[in-house]
């Protein structure tokens, strides 16, 4: 498959020179120096190729031979990826742990499939049947939860050609036990049979296709709270999380990898902490998905390349990562993107820019950051497959701006792609208040399109409901300012109410900890339940108030204290616990409304 | 990369710390280099960027003296080593790695590269074991675990090294025979090291010590290489020898310093400061060279040190630090002139690890709601007490006043105590508890009821 296509001219850290490269093309994979490290050509002027290295290129000579692989950096599509931990080029990390032990070495080849396992096929066409690229072929259970949809392939390689598939027929099917390297059908075309393999490639840097968009008016219920409820993201949507160190990115993601209401979910480590990965690695098979009963770890995939491994593998690890969701959503799944941290991918290209001395724009990042985030964030979308199905790719990334500042270039630019923003605010984070997203600064698009299907499903004035929390919690926050100058004490009972309800939504709606086992994830019907006699507290003691009742009886009423721990007391499947609260809240008021009447 | 050595007289260019070699051949990346001065001198560096023509030698103890002519520089054809073996411990050497005790150069079977490779995700396993400091602001509230990397934020003239030493002369990381410490100097002065010295002494530590001192006078780029020395041989300790490392790094700021320097001789695209936009992913392969390893018996705790220039958290070197590591425990000018050792700001301060560390059959099940309580009360303390410089103490509503006394309590008998104070688990939390009994308890909203009850006490003063 490799031949030599050139030597080493000259080695600068990760970028390469590479004299004498005839034979080799922009964007191809190419062998670098005797130990065979991969890189990829992003540069070609005259006989000269600029390679960057994806391994470490600790002790490379001049002269060393380069060999060119005939095609651009892949990954490998088929059964096998659900439930695995691979790093930004699709090594399989388990098996390299089983080849070089506890430290990974440079130069390792492990296809990234495992070529041994067997699969029980189910077709799903018979011989004669017409067929399509993007349509079913069959399929094979995966994981307990994942039935893998095994698609015929978009573009079909024969004998050195490759054409689109359009409509074939089908020659043969072989149900059964295969490895992904069986070949499990065969189609007539141009009157050749032509085989399939179980497994197809798919070159990262470019979007699978699809047959058309389709409006995302469906939520990602993701069992958060303040995500849910105030700023929420609809499957096939995009949302950027940016915060400064430690404000709760990565929980976050966790939490949305955890209890999010996707089919899968890709979770990309991209040069963030390699303990970060291990808590996944460890926690997920032992956590059960609230809808399936399944451990999570069985529709989850990671794609780790943490911050000390090769600084040009991160840069491709998002690919490698969103890649994969493209290939399940194809299958008719909505998958959800966790890019834990895009920051680190855009200083990745900054640090490959860098080397090849290009003109920098904003603080050294290259000018065509934009236009690269904005590649990544349009490969989300809710489709139509081309095998007819609906499925949807969300993705959300987490942005890392030095010093927290937001006015920095890859959170602006971010800004300018995402449709739902996430801030992530240092004194909430400080003051222990997590999520720490900050209700005043983040916001949704996504608001309008899926009002309907919370009206629909969930409770009929959802929106209106949401509002007027978020009304409370606006004016609070302007009372803030007075507050800060005079105390509380010199505002009139009613603005003292608003300052009350608003630290009850705080305290018992925002504020909601990953840790604790029943807070950690609130369904839909929880939200507004909880929100609904939040709300009742207010709209209630707002006439009370009016008649004369000081705010502080309001707040000593001993139904408070219940309302603001139903979060972590009440089981989501006990909502009539809820209910119950809100009678008792009735009774109280009642009792406190009848002195003042 | 081959294996004999050569040798070339004379370079094409000086500039800083670099020189340029023109007509290499055979020439590896980030191979080995000893520097031949005029005066017969050694110096050691390393290959930044080769080609066909010529090879960028980085020297790490400086290029002054160096000639154009004389300058005889010998490529190894193998990357920059230490030696690995327990005859290091009780040892100190310079931050190249060469004996500065006056003993021998230590046996070692082996000898490896200082870059170290990075751990597999799959082969860590998770840091949950406590370990007590003795501390309270630390054990209560930023709890560190056995095989985290937890450094101090500090400031010129902050007790940073007087807590480390504290801490790690307290801390129950292991039984004495399967703890040490590699402690690496980076660009302090020879006072602090002493210090250092001393205080391992005092607490028996010292032959169970290995040191690596690149102190403020000797060269600057020097210490782009300690750091990495020191790690090599941690990793040896504790994942060969099965020992609990404590790997002590001070000062992270001056390291960082070295690496600007190297980056502008290049001429490299600086990112923010001057500071390379490569300091991240180069502090990560410092940082990550931590942790625990499955089935393997020892780990590697980090407790880097760094002063934030202007007391500015914000700056590159402790930002990027921050985003690396698991928390930070942040020293306080105004905690400082206030008279509260140890200085700790706990509000900004955060041990991720924690939460696997802390609760039930760990430390104590109420620990996670007190820890958690007590911030969320700290946090008001802020601003009850911007309001009181509005509009006076008196102005301020009971609850407002209690806030401020339950504040000043905090300091003065939760966060502060002796240098020598070594409290256990238990009275850090009952001290807390003391503490936000201060407040009344329908302002305690991140503990159960229960635990109200168990732990509450009925207030001694009138609230
Ligand atoms: N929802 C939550 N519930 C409880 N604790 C949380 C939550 N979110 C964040 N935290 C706390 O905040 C700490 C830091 O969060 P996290 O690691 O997600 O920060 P980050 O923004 O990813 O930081 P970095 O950029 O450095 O990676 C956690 O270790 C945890 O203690
Ligand atoms: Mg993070």
């Amino acid at each position: 498959m490799s031949s030599r296509a050139g030597s080493i001219e000259a080695v600068d850290g990760p970028v390469v020179t590479v004299a004498d490269a005839q034979g080799i093309s922009i964007a191809e994979l190419v062998l670098v120096g005797d130990d065979h490290l991969l890189g990829e050509v992003i540069r070609l002027e005259g006989n000269t190729a600029t390679v960057q290295v994806y391994e470490n290129t600790g002790g490379l000579e001049p002269g060393e031979p380069v060999y060119g692989t005939g095609g651009p950096l892949s990954v490998e599509l088929g059964p096998g990826i659900i439930g695995n931990i691979f790093d930004g080029l699709q090594r399989p990390l388990e098996v390299i742990e089983t080849r070089t032990g506890a430290f990974v070495h440079r130069g390792v080849s492990i296809p990234p499939l495992d070529r041994q396992r067997q699969w029980l096929f189910h077709p799903s066409v018979r011989p004669g049947e017409e067929i399509h690229r993007g349509s079913v072929l069959g399929s094979v259970f995966e994981s307990d939860l994942i039935e893998h949809r095994l698609l015929v392939p978009v573009r079909l390689h024969m004998g050195g050609v490759s054409r689109t598939m359009l409509a074939e027929r089908v020659a043969a099917v072989t149900p059964g036990e295969h490895t992904v390297g069986d070949y499990v059908a065969s189609v007539d075309v141009d009157h050749r049979e032509t085989r399939l393999q179980m497994m197809q490639r798919w070159p990262v840097r470019h979007a699978r296709p699809y047959r058309q968009r389709l409006l995302p008016d469906v939520p990602l219920i993701t069992g958060q709270r303040v995500i849910d409820t105030f700023f929420p993201i609809a499957k096939g949507g995009t949302a950027a999380i940016p915060g400064g160190f430690g404000t709760g990115k990565t929980v976050t993601q966790h939490q949305l990898a955890k209890w999010s209401d996707a089919d899968i979910v890709v979770y990309i480590g991209c040069g963030e902490r390699g303990n970060e990965m291990t808590e996944v690695l460890i926690d997920f098979p032992m956590l059960v998905d609230p809808r399936s009963g399944k451990p999570l770890m069985q529709r989850t995939v990671l794609i780790a390349n943490t911050s000390n491994m090769p600084v040009a593998a991160r840069e491709a690890s998002m690919y490698t990562g969103v890649t994969l969701a493209e290939y399940y959503r194809d299958m008719g799944y909505d998958v959800a993107v966790m890019a834990d941290s895009t920051s680190r991918w855009a200083e990745a290209l900054r640090e490959i820019a860098g080397r090849l001395e290009e003109l920098p724009a904003e603080e050294g990042f290259p000018a065509y950051l934009p236009s690269r985030l904005a590649e990544f964030y349009e490969r989300a979308g809710r489709v139509v497959t081309l095998g007819g199905m609906n499925g949807s790719v969300t993705i959300v990334g987490a942005v890392s701006p030095p010093g927290g500042n937001f006015s920095e270039p890859v959170t602006q630019n971010t800004l300018r792609f995402v449709r739902c923003f996430w801030a992530l605010d240092k004194s909430l984070a400080a003051a222990r208040h997590f999520p720490a997203i900050n209700w005043i600064e983040s916001y949704s698009e996504y608001l309008d399109s899926v009002e309907g299907w919370w009206s629909k499903n969930v409770f009929n004035d959802w929106r209106g409901l949401r509002n007027r929390a978020m009304g409370v919690l606006q004016e609070e926050n302007h009372l803030q300012q007075i507050v800060k100058l005079v105390g509380a004490d010199a505002l009139p009972d009613e603005q003292r109410l608003v300052l009350e309800t608003a630290r009850m939504l705080r305290e018992g709606f925002l504020q909601q900890n990953a840790m604790d086992p029943i807070d950690t994830y609130t369904t839909p019907q929880k939200q507004v339940a909880m929100l609904r006699s939040m709300m009742r507290f207010y709209e209630r003691g707002r006439e009370i108030v009016a008649r004369g009742a000081p705010v502080i009886r309001l707040r000593e009423l001993s139904i408070v204290a219940h309302l603001i721990r139903m979060k972590n007391e009440v089981p989501n499947d006990r909502l009539t616990e809820i209910d119950d609260i809100g009678l008792a809240l009735d009774r109280q008021l009642n009792e406190l409304e009848s002195e003042y009447l | 990369m081959s294996a004999a050595s050569k040798e070339y007289i004379g370079v094409a260019s000086i500039r800083g710390p670099l020189l340029v070699v023109e007509g290499t051949t055979d020439i590896g990346y980030d191979e080995m280099v000893e520097i031949i001065g005029p005066d017969g001198g050694r110096r050691i560096g390393r290959v930044l960027s080769v080609s066909r023509k010529a090879a960028t030698v980085e020297v790490f103890e400086g290029t002054s003296g160096l000639t154009i002519r004389s300058t005889g520089v010998r490529f190894f054809g193998r990357p920059l080593t230490v030696p690995v073996s327990l005859e290091m411990l009780g040892r100190v050497f310079d931050g190249l790695g060469r004996p500065i005790d006056g003993g021998p150069e230590p046996l070692a079977r082996e000898r490896r590269d200082i870059n170290g490779s990075p751990i597999n995700p799959t082969a860590r396993a998770y840091p949950s074991e406590f370990i007590q400091t003795g501390i309270s602001a630390i054990d209560g509230m930023n709890t560190l675990v056995r095989g985290q990397k937890l450094p101090i934020f500090s400031g010129s003239g902050l007790p940073h090294n007087v807590l480390a030493a504290q801490i790690a002369s307290q801390a129950k990381i292991a039984r004495r025979e399967e703890f040490c410490i590699v402690f690496a100097a980076m660009g302090i002065v020879r006072d602090v090291a002493t210090y250092f010295q001393l205080r391992f002494e005092e607490s028996g530590a010292l032959e169970n010590s290995v040191l690596f001192l690149n102190l403020a006078e000797d060269p600057s780029t020097e210490r782009i290489a300690t750091p990495r020395m020191a790690l090599t041989v941690a990793e040896y300790l504790a994942f060969e020898a099965g020992k609990h490392v404590l790997v002590i790094m001070t000062d992270m700021t001056n390291y960082c310093e070295a690496l600007r320097e190297v980056s502008s001789a290049r001429e490299e695209v600086p990112a923010r400061r001057g500071f390379p936009g490569y300091m991240y992913s180069d502090l990560a392969s410092i940082y990550e060279r931590c942790g625990r390893i499955r089935g393997m018996k020892g780990s590697i705790t980090q407790m880097p040190i760094l002063t934030m220039p202007n007391d500015d958290i914000t700056h590159p070197v402790p930002d990027l630090t921050g985003y690396i590591t698991e928390g930070q425990i942040v020293l306080s000018r105004e905690l400082h002139l206030k008279n509260i050792y140890p200085p700790i700001d706990v509000l900004p301060s955060l041990s991720r690890l924690m939460k696997d560390g802390i609760g039930e059959g760990r430390t104590r099940a109420d620990h996670p709601d007190i820890a958690s309580q007590l911030y969320a009360s700290f946090a008001r303390v802020r601003e009850v007490r911007s309001l009181a410089s509005v509009i006076g103490e008196e102005e301020l509503s009971a609850v407002d006043k209690s806030y401020l006394r339950f504040g000043e309590e905090f300091e003065t008998g939760f966060v502060a105590q002796e240098a020598v104070e070594d409290r256990n688990i238990d009275t850090t939390l009952d001290i807390g508890w003391n503490v936000a009994s201060i407040l009344p308890k329908t302002e305690l909203f991140r503990v159960t009821e229960q635990e109200i009850r168990q732990h509450y006490r009925v207030p001694e003063r009138g609230v």
